[in-house]
């Protein structure tokens, strides 16, 4: 199996990106915010906001966290249900 | 999904999964899509969900507001266009009496704004459309 994360985008930030999901590479050590860093790197990915907030296999994660293999990762917009 | 509908959400169906004889009051939070919002006409607004993660954020609400207090809670949050007028989200409480009743679904509501991955596309009268950022000033 690859050594891949799933990558959600939803909202505005699937709109930046142009894609709702991508499998980005993890290593021994990857942590959110890496996997944060390399969107930022994409077409789009420059405005993406420097504070924002992520989850991982749907609980909220802090940019610290590690991720591995097989993890859904994802990026949240400021909620706005209710 | 258990908390969320991508159809007209049956209040009346939702309410009737908290009444119990034991529980004398029943408190009822109906959300509608609001005409207008920071000065600008609205049509409709469209939602849409992290749904895994916000079923599972729902039920995590549930569990912890009956936890908290006496009383059983019932939680629905459309998904999709939904037209000014039409109801968005739905929080029902049954519990034995109106304290505590009041007081978790007034908890339900709040915590379903704070923690839960839904967002809303607004379409305006204008014709323009915007994705609404609770976050940003006014």
């Amino acid at each position: 199996m690859p050594a891949t994360v799933r990558v959600l985008l939803f909202a505005r930030y699937a709109e930046l990106l142009g894609t709702d999901l991508l499998e980005l590479p993890v290593a021994a050590g990857t942590t959110v915010g890496d996997i944060v860093a390399s969107l930022r790197t994409r077409p789009g990915g420059d405005t993406l906001p420097s504070q924002l907030l992520c989850a991982v296999n749907l609980r909220q994660a802090k940019l610290t966290d590690s991720v591995k293999p097989g993890d859904e990762v994802a990026l949240l917009p400021p909620l706005a249900g209710g | 999904m258990k908390y969320l509908s991508h159809s007209a959400l049956d209040g009346t169906a939702i309410a009737d999964r908290v009444r119990a004889d034991e529980r004398g009051a029943l408190v009822m939070f109906t959300g509608y899509v609001r005409n207008h919002h920071g000065g600008r006409g609205v049509v409709r607004l469209e939602y849409s969900a992290y749904e895994a993660m916000a079923d599972a954020e729902c039920g995590r609400i549930v569990r912890e507001g009956e936890a908290r207090w006496p009383v059983s809670i019932a939680l629905e949050h459309r998904l999709g266009a939904v037209a000014v007028g039409e109801v968005a989200v739905i929080v029902v409480v049954g519990g034995g009496h109106r304290g505590e009743a009041f007081e978790a679904c007034r908890w339900v509501i709040e915590e379903v704004k704070r923690s839960v991955p839904v967002w809303k596309r607004e379409f305006y009268t204008d014709g323009t459309t915007a994705w609404v950022d609770p976050t940003a000033g006014a």
